[in-house]
């Protein structure tokens, strides 16, 4: 397969006139077509290559566009106006979106142009894409195996270069976990700092856009794009969107501190792994670095936190599917059977959240349940403040394993949820995190995680170029 | 923690799923093995809670905005008639 021409390139080339939007995106849709990993659930070919026309015209005027020309693919919890969003589900599938997301809007208006939309476990409810009800995206780097979830489909998109950046969703990982499982960029940003506008609600209090490439740099320039406030969410945040890409390079670790928590290294985790993330803090280390050894107590709990909390939500937000204003409704002679067999259409994956977040808030557990939840959320986000007071930035593994085969644990939710451990708790906390690939196993791409506190995306983006440096940028199958 | 098909059965009711027999026994274990796991909490006090989001939050104003085109938003809907969403009968 061939190297992935960065966005960043791809961008400037258009600019410079030495390239078109439209060739540069005919090559997309032809990769695309090409692909043989159910990574896209619907392409636009057409639709793609008027707004690469338009995109030329643009240029042709004079307008400087940060992703002039760059094909970019779209998680489908995110709406495209005029096309389907099915969050990989069944309730979802006559639903024509009427408005754009706004980072949709934001990828438009900065030129890039949106090829198809990706696959994704059902909701985004899932670790390996296998709960999508169009069946599971493949593993570019070995098609037996799962491409992470639950952007699978914008991971393996991206990992086998049919285009160079894509966005996700996280809740609990579902950005960094495929892209670990991948080999290529993912980012969680810091909650707020993507408008939700558009994305698909699942647990309201985690849920983030996030970015999935095959470099740092591409990752910092398509943030900086979708970035920013938005009176549409209320829950975004006001600070100004900095620069991200400029002048990345320029970082050296010599001053900062740099902390591994302890607890990300404890049992489970593949010794190879634990091996890659040494080898960073060494090469951090090396350029004078200071590495530190913290501890983030609550850490271990906090599968358990996010499975009652987002869960809670997630069964909330999805009281909207009862087949009267849109998408699929089951016949039936009155109002309560349409309501009881239209939601059984949901998959296996969306039941079982519906009723476990049901049951935590049904009356007699909520206090049990939810509120010790929502006390351990608090314990974790102080964790995490605390560990602040003595390192800028968190070096961890971004997933326990790297990736399994499909169907291996489809049987057993527990074990699927366990593979969230080292990403859910950025989620909690709504700090940015991003994983980049570091090496591999057997062939099998490996990814490190950095964290840092709010709003810190960008040390989160010089510390990453500095290690992605040392590997190489991305890692083609 | 130890859930009885009866509880299975009582919360689909509270969030509208039809389960089958299978189903129910299914989620029956499954259920009962996420909350043995989550029970890992207990030993914690609870009170203080969390939101990622700070509560200073800007508000935008309060402004009524035209919607652009609703018909693109009935068209959405499974029975749309004359204005009304129609669904099968409530009551008797």
């Amino acid at each position: 397969m061939t190297r992935t021409v960065s966005a960043t390139a791809i961008s400037a080339n258009v600019r410079s006139g030495e390239t078109s939007a439209v060739d540069v995106v005919d090559a997309a849709l032809e990769r695309v077509a090409a692909l043989d990993l159910n990574a896209f659930l619907s392409v636009r070919a057409e639709a793609a290559r008027t707004d690469a026309a338009d995109v030329d015209r643009r240029v042709a005027e004079g307008e400087s566009l940060a992703l002039a020309g760059v094909p970019v693919a779209v998680k489908d919890n995110i709406a495209l106006r005029g096309g389907p969003t099915t969050c990989g589900s069944r309730l979802l599938e006559p639903y024509v979106s009427p408005y754009d997301a706004t980072a949709v809007t934001r990828l438009k208006a900065a030129g890039a142009v949106v090829v198809g939309k990706t696959n994704l476990d059902e909701f985004a409810m899932g670790s390996s894409t296998e709960n999508s009800a169009f069946g599971p995206t493949r593993n570019p780097h070995d098609r037996d195996r799962v491409a992470g979830g639950s952007s699978g489909g914008s991971a393996a998109a991206v990992a086998a270069g049919a285009v160079p950046i894509a966005l996700g969703s996280s809740t609990g990982g579902s950005v960094r976990q495929p892209a670990a499982f991948c080999g290529v960029v993912g980012v969680k940003p810091t909650y707020g700092r993507v408008s939700r506008y558009g994305l698909v609600a699942f647990g309201s209090s985690f849920d983030q856009i996030g970015t999935l490439s095959t470099s740092v740099e591409d990752a910092a320039q398509l943030l900086e794009v979708v970035a920013g406030s938005d009176p549409s969410d209320a829950t975004t945040r006001p600070e100004p969107v900095e620069e991200l890409a400029a002048a990345i390079d320029s970082w050296e670790p010599r001053g900062a501190r740099i902390g591994w928590p302890k607890e990300y290294f404890a049992t489970g985790l593949d010794p190879e792994i634990r091996c890659a993330c040494e080898t960073a803090l060494e090469r951090l280390a090396a350029g004078g670095a200071e590495i530190v050894e913290v501890s983030l107590p609550h850490s271990e709990r906090g599968v358990a936190v996010y499975y009652i909390v987002a869960i809670a939500e997630a069964s909330s937000n999805l009281a909207r599917y009862d087949g009267v204003r849109y998408g699929f409704r089951a016949p039936a002679d009155d109002l309560q059977s349409m309501y009881f067999r239209t939601r059984a259409a949901f998959g296996a994956e969306v039941k079982r959240r519906i009723m476990l977040g049901t049951y935590v808030l049904s009356a007699g557990y909520y206090e049990a349940f939810y509120g010790k939840g929502t006390a351990v959320r608090a314990r974790i986000t102080s964790d995490f403040d605390a560990a602040w007071e003595q390192v800028d930035v968190l070096l961890a593994p971004t997933t326990p394993t790297p990736a399994f085969r499909i169907g291996e644990k489809v049987e057993d939710p527990l074990e699927m949820y366990l593979n969230d451990i080292y990403t859910v708790s950025a989620n909690l906390a709504g700090i940015p995190a991003i994983s980049i690939p570091y090496g591999a196993i057997d062939g099998l791409p490996i990814g490190v995680q950095l964290m840092g506190p709010s709003l810190s995306e960008r040390r989160l983006f010089e510390v990453a170029r500095f290690l992605e440096r040392g590997v190489g940028s991305g890692s083609s199958p | 923690m130890k859930i009885t098909p009866e509880e299975v059965r009582h919360i689909a009711r509270l969030a509208r799923l039809e389960l089958t027999a299978d189903e129910v026994t299914r989620f029956q274990v499954e259920l009962s093995q996420i909350l043995d796991y989550v029970a890992q909490l207990e030993d914690i006090e609870s009170g203080v809670s969390a939101e990622p989001t700070p509560p200073d939050q800007p508000l935008r104003q309060d402004v009524v905005e035209p919607c652009a085109d609703p018909s693109a938003l009935h068209g959405q809907a499974p029975d749309f008639v004359d204005g009304l969403f129609r669904v099968p009968r409530v009551i008797e």
